[in-house]
């Protein structure tokens, strides 16, 4: 008798099935039809979209406009360790609802109120191409919509699964992948709090000069601005202008960078936890108690660097894995995994620099 | 062009199908709503055909079978994998003999270690990582894409309460410490 396709499990379990002679041959060819089918579809098959259920959330607007962006009292904001997207130029802003203010009682973690709303433009060679739009329900959860801006001037909510193959653009890759919903609670619900680029050490007022690709404009608010006017309360005092603890102004800039362009996946508070390895600066709490890259083994081996074991090796970037994922422009490798076709090189260059000046132990900021 | 290639096997096979003893009749369906979520998900394991791909496959008595002694352990770290033939006409694929190495257009995927070991499967995970996988078709729910020939677009129809009965199973099965090698690019981006 033929083994079943059954682990051991309790006695209670149920019986299981037997497989018909040709089992094999027609798994092989289900995988077959998959893989091909994977692969006309750039190995990302759509999923069907779920019918929306009776009760279920009201979309966002069909166009921008009718977001509220011309009419509400915008405050703009530009976070100084900026997420990196192929070079695109950006603009953000944030509308919070009248009388409302922001709680960072929890001061890595803010909590916005309902009706939050923030925008956030990107653009190649000058020309808007897409604007990013999050909302604040009633209900603590949060609505995404990407708006992609057409020849016609009207920004028009992107379908639920984005734009993968990308609308093109002056500049960087050529072309610009819109996210999906899905890419779009990946990257923003990896922490308790969605809002990324609107946070405490991203709107500091102490601002890293050293920080790549930063750029303050003098509309732009801080943090100090923020309490001083009432739109954020309950922040200790000693917390307004924060700043990441490091030995060099390279180290500083190197955390800097991974915490805005990392953290918000890789921190001690979200889905991702169990990694143990946290990027993410964290003002309101003990840091973690282990280094989390110094020496650690990656999970990811590199299929052609079998000599990169830890995240990072301290004096040797070739040798870790941290910098070749941030290298990678491999669908497979790279880091972060979504938002990006080319590889932020002067990034990489700083985080290279820092790790080969690392003294081989010690990496201030990600150590008690 | 691959799309015609295609159907040609699926009506082969399914005529050799038709040449074969029809299979006993498979012992009781269980009823569905007196299982515990792990039974449920055993089940589910079972009928989603996991094991067709998780389980390394071996030359048996009776013709190739799941080895169970590495039920759902994945790719088997010890059999490092060759460069995959060059596709020729209609031939894009290739597979393992375990079937856990699959290599095409998307490069050389290697199935993942489902079995609850701490550092090389899903040992630290939660359900919430399993469904977020699942949803979004990537690796922890937002890291790399899974990849073919995973078929998550179609498990992502399930029920959260079918995939966390699947995790619950998952995490019942013997932890089995075997490291799968990470994904390879395609020949074309290697050659870059």
């Amino acid at each position: 008798m033929r083994p079943s396709p059954t682990a051991p499990t309790p006695a209670t379990a149920p019986a299981p099935l037997r497989p018909p002679p040709l089992r094999a041959a027609f798994a092989l060819y289900v995988c077959g039809a998959a893989l091909v089918l994977g692969s006309l579809t750039a190995c990302r098959p759509e999923v069907t979209a779920p019918v929306r259920a009776p009760g279920a959330p009201k979309p966002p607007p069909e166009r921008l406009e009718d977001t509220g962006l011309a009419r509400a009292a915008l405050l703009s904001f530009s976070p100084q360790y900026p997420l990196w997207t192929d070079g695109a130029d950006k603009r953000r802003w944030i509308a919070l609802p009248p009388g409302t203010s922001i709680d960072a009682s929890d001061p890595d973690d803010w909590r916005f109120p309902p009706g939050t709303r923030l925008w956030k433009e990107f653009s190649f060679g000058g020309r808007p191409v897409e604007t990013r739009y999050m909302e604040a329900r009633s209900d603590g959860s949060w609505s995404y919509a990407t708006y992609v801006h057409g020849e016609d001037g009207v920004a028009r909510r992107a379908p639920d699964r984005g734009v993968p193959e990308g609308v093109p653009v002056a500049g960087g890759a050529g072309r610009h992948v819109i996210p999906g919903q899905a890419d779009c609670v990946s990257c923003h619900e990896g922490r308790p709090s969605p809002v990324l680029g609107f946070s405490l050490l991203q709107l500091s007022g102490d601002r890293d000069p050293n920080a790549p690709h930063a750029a303050f404009g003098p509309e732009d608010v801080s943090v100090a601005a923020l309490v001083r006017t009432g739109r954020l309360r309950r922040l200790p005092p000693t917390l307004v202008a924060p700043r990441v603890e490091a030995s060099s102004p390279t180290e500083r800039a190197a955390l800097g960078y991974l915490h805005g362009n990392c953290g918000g996946c890789h921190n001690d508070v979200g889905p991702l936890a169990p990694l143990g390895m946290v990027l993410a600066q964290s003002f309101g709490r003990p840091r973690p108690v282990q280094g989390t890259l110094l020496a650690r083994e990656s999970r990811f081996r590199l299929w052609d660097r079998p000599d990169a074991v830890h995240r990072v090796h301290a004096g040797e970037p070739e040798r870790s894995v941290l910098l070749h994922r941030l290298r990678s422009r491999d669908p497979n490798t790279q880091m972060p995994p979504v938002g990006s076709l080319v590889a932020d090189e002067e990034a990489a260059a700083l985080l290279e620099r820092w790790i080969r000046d690392l003294p081989g132990g010690r990496l201030v900021g990600l150590h008690n | 062009m691959t799309r015609h290639a295609i159907i040609p096997l699926s009506l082969l096979l399914l005529l050799l199908a038709g040449c074969q003893e029809a299979p006993a009749p498979a012992e009781a369906a269980p009823a569905i709503a007196t299982l515990s979520p792990v039974e449920r998900g055993q089940y589910l394991v079972d009928v989603g055909g996991c094991h067709d791909c998780h389980t390394p496959w071996t030359m048996q008595e009776n013709g190739p079978g799941p080895d169970l002694t590495r039920a759902l352990s994945g790719h088997p770290a010890d059999l490092e994998m060759p460069d995959p033939p060059a596709p020729v006409g209609p031939w894009i694929v290739a597979s393992a003999a375990t079937n856990t190495a699959h290599a095409g257009p998307w490069g050389v995927s290697f199935t993942a270690n489902l079995t609850p070991h701490d550092e090389t499967g899903l040992g630290t995970w939660t359900t919430e990582t399993f469904i977020a996988t699942i949803r979004n078709g990537r690796h922890m729910g937002r890291g790399r894409p899974l990849l073919p020939p995973m078929p998550y677009f179609n498990y992502a129809k399930a029920t959260d309460e079918d995939l966390a009965a699947i995790f619950a199973y998952l995490q019942t099965v013997p932890a089995i410490d075997n490291r799968v090698p990470s994904p390879r690019p395609p020949r074309l981006a290697q050659a870059q």
